[in-house]
């Protein structure tokens, strides 16, 4: 395909082994999850869970052991996380510490930070929030006006994000912040960088934002000359564009960009049995699930191997979030509600709402085409 | 076979459509001239009998790697019937039958032949046995697909020269196994043609001014198409690797999920492409049809994404919601080299 190759990965050769042992956990774990529960999934924030989680090494799985890691393969790690997901466990708590904030700190966080921060990480004791989004910068990311200004020993930082996820529950955030004012706006990728915020200190205002779900799932976080000691700049100075990009391409090369809906079909598939139009439909989207793992796992692979797969991401994400997106109505349509157990109406119900963040949340719909047509050199 | 061995062949297999195919000879085969220099060169190059075990004097490919040839044939239409005859000569050798020289059609339940007036042999494949039929002088019907117009003969077929058990990793289902892998590998292949095109032509029509490929409804359509694309290829790929680790019937999920995802990618990038192509796409005389023509009648072929949707729907349903995700694990793991 015009440029963008998926080859084939396997999953590591102790896959059963590990698969048996989180079942088991899950299975456990999760006898008393509420279809909200199941149904947010990778939103959902449970501190109790994400520290035994973080017990049985299930953080961090990939770091050095210095750091609190596992050294383990990125493949085992996959494996891991799409148990999680199958399951719709509650993993929010630990969830972008291990995808993006952990890794960032790996790769450009200084020896005190990575001492710091990694090992509280991996425990599944410390919760990140992603400090991007600003009331007047979504897509255009590179537009925010959030600003940290030098002062002695450190920065001073002023400005809102919004929609930040679960940062009323969080410890600490990663911000990135305008240090440098340009002029000309064709330049605003230049001038950024990265902090990491903890959420407790002076000046910072945390507003929940209720959502349509009726969940508490993300905040206003107001920044009122808020001071961050110079240790807590990530990587360099004005680098911060680059290092977040490169960031994204974690955040959206996960198993969590097709499968978060797949809870709802586990769910629902023993009450359409009844339904004639059942195996048709039930076959269409597992056809599309075996494929988009397979996408999936190859994406991971490119990781594994070090490299930045930001494209192939991107375009994996696009089709996966439209695949978890059509799942809730392929689902609604086979549904007799008369017939149906309260449970799964109740999954069912809250899977279509949360559905439309799929294609928002981690870069929209449009933002990632527009990635991909760049990718086939139309712009 | 070795990734170094696999992609030399493809770039031989790649380089002779290029330079023996194109337009010219696809419509040549819609009136039916069989592409007689091209199939000369494709046996010298030891194609059909590629999937033929190296002792029996074939190549000794796997189906991943005929997946991998079949989807370059797509690319360039599938002009001669290749990828039939290999998957015949490949069940005939697992069969323990030397396959013929000269093209061999797989005859697959329901199906007519592809260019059944041409092969020499036919080859059935079911109910866990493969025969291998002589054609010459058996009655037929000379016809044509509807929408692909690639040449379909219908032919009785009489008593097999052979007929022999095949091993049970094969099932009761094996050319239809085989022919629905050939068409999702073809569909990949040609959905990358349709997707090079439309980029193309998006590039060089201008309109307002500038190349439509500069209008963001366009280029909106194109990553989706792109997305579906990459989907049939991987899910192609994907179900030939389960065949070659697991055999045909081991890969029946697999090949399954190959066709519907293939299937609905060919519908999808259809529309797309011929929207952005709008009036001159659908003229004769512009190529685009030859593919897309192609993409709709593939879809149809050895079982529409319906037949197999509800295949696989129905084993989920049976199986319950609780194996639903295991299942979708295990297939991989439980069997590996
Ligand atoms: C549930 C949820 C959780 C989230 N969590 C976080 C979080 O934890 N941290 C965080 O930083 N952010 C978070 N976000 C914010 C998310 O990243 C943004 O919603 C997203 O980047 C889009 O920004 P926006 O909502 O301002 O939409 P806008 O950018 O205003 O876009 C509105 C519409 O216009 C389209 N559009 C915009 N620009 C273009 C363009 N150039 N071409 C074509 N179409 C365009 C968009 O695709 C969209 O359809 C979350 C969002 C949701 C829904």
């Amino acid at each position: 395909m015009v440029g963008l190759r998926f080859d084939l990965r396997d999953t590591p050769a102790d896959a059963p082994a590990l698969r048996a042992e989180l079942r088991a956990f899950l299975a456990e774990a999760g006898r008393h999850w509420s279809p909200m529960v199941r149904a947010y999934s990778w939103m959902g924030f449970d501190r109790e869970f994400s520290r035994e989680v973080g017990r049985r090494g299930w953080i961090g799985m990939t770091w050095p052991r210095a750091y609190g890691g596992g050294e383990r393969s990125a493949m085992e790690r996959y494996v891991v996380l799409e148990e999680m997901l199958a399951a719709g466990a509650p993993v929010g708590a630990h969830w972008i510490g291990d995808r993006q904030s952990g890794p960032l700190i790996l790769r450009l966080g200084t020896e005190d930070q990575r001492r710091e921060f990694l090992p509280r990480i991996a425990r599944g004791e410390l919760a990140f929030a992603i400090g991007l989004s600003e009331p007047d910068s979504g897509s255009d990311l590179a537009s925010l006006r959030s600003r940290a200004e030098k002062v002695p020993g450190g920065w001073r930082i002023n400005g809102r994000k919004v929609w930040t996820t679960n940062a009323h529950r969080c410890d600490f955030m990663i911000a990135l912040l305008r240090t440098s004012p340009v002029a000309d706006p064709k330049l605003k990728h230049q001038g950024l960088s990265q902090f990491l915020v903890d959420l407790r200190a002076s000046g910072i205002a945390i507003r929940p934002i209720p959502d349509l779900v009726g969940e508490e799932g993300f905040n206003e976080i107001t920044l009122d000359d808020v001071f961050v000691p110079d240790a807590m700049l990530v990587g360099e100075e004005g680098r911060g564009w680059e290092q977040a990009t490169a960031e994204l391409a974690f955040e959206r090369a996960g198993p969590e960009r097709y499968l978060s809906s797949l809870p709802l079909l586990i769910a629902a598939l023993d009450d359409l049995r009844a339904e004639p139009a059942a195996p048709e439909a039930v076959g269409r989207l597992l056809a599309r699930a075996a494929t988009l793992r397979q996408m999936s796992l190859s994406v991971a692979g490119m990781l594994q191997e070090g490299r930045t797969p930001a494209r192939e991401a991107a375009l994996v994400k696009d089709v996966g979030n439209d695949y978890e997106q059509a799942l809730p109505e392929a689902v609604r349509d086979l549904t007799d509600p008369a017939r149906t157990p309260e449970e799964v109406r109740e999954m069912l119900g809250i899977t279509t709402m949360v559905a439309r963040s799929y294609s928002l949340r981690g870069g929209t719909r449009e933002i990632l085409r527009g990635i991909i047509a760049r990718q086939l050199g139309l712009r | 076979m070795s990734d170094d061995l696999r992609s030399i062949l493809l770039e031989q297999v790649e380089r002779l459509l290029s330079d023996r195919s194109g337009p010219d000879l696809l419509r040549a085969v819609e009136r039916g001239e069989w592409p007689a220099a091209l199939w000369e060169e494709a046996e010298a190059l030891g194609l059909p009998h590629a999937l033929v075990p190296e002792a029996m004097g074939g190549a000794g490919l796997g189906w991943d790697d005929a997946v991998a040839v079949w989807q370059v044939l797509g690319r360039h239409g599938a002009p001669l019937p290749l990828a039939g005859g290999m998957a015949a000569a490949a069940l005939l050798a697992v069969g323990g039958i030397a396959p013929p020289a000269g093209p061999i059609a797989l005859a697959v339940p329901g199906e007519a032949l592809a260019w059944g007036r041409r092969a020499e042999h036919a080859v059935t494949a079911t109910g866990g046995e493969v025969a291998l039929h002589l054609l010459s002088g058996a009655a037929r019907q000379e016809g044509r697909s509807l929408i692909g117009r690639e040449p379909a003969d219908h032919v009785a077929l009489g008593e097999p020269l052979a007929r022999v058990a095949l091993p049970p990793g094969c099932g009761p289902e094996a050319a239809l196994l085989a022919g629905a892998l050939l068409h999702a590998a073809q569909i990949a292949g040609a959905l990358e043609a349709v997707l090079g095109m439309t980029v193309e032509y998006a590039s060089t029509r201008r309109q307002f001014g500038r190349p439509i490929g500069g209008f963001q409804a366009v280029q909106q359509l194109l990553a989706q198409a792109a997305g579906e694309v990459a989907a049939a290829g991987v899910a192609a790929a994907h179900a030939g690797r389960a065949a070659a680790r697991r055999g045909l019937a081991g890969g029946a999920f697999e090949i399954a999920c190959a066709k519907v995802v293939a299937g609905e990618a060919a519908g999808r990038v259809a529309a797309i492409a011929h929207q952005v192509h709008a009036a001159m796409g659908f003229t004769d005389e512009h190529p685009l049809h030859l593919f897309t023509r192609r993409l709709w009648s593939w879809r149809d072929a050895c079982g529409a994404e319906r037949v197999w949707a509800r295949r696989i729907g129905a084993e989920a349903l049976a199986r319950g919601g609780a194996a639903l995700w295991p299942d979708l694990t295990a297939r991989e793991e439980e069997a590996r080299p």
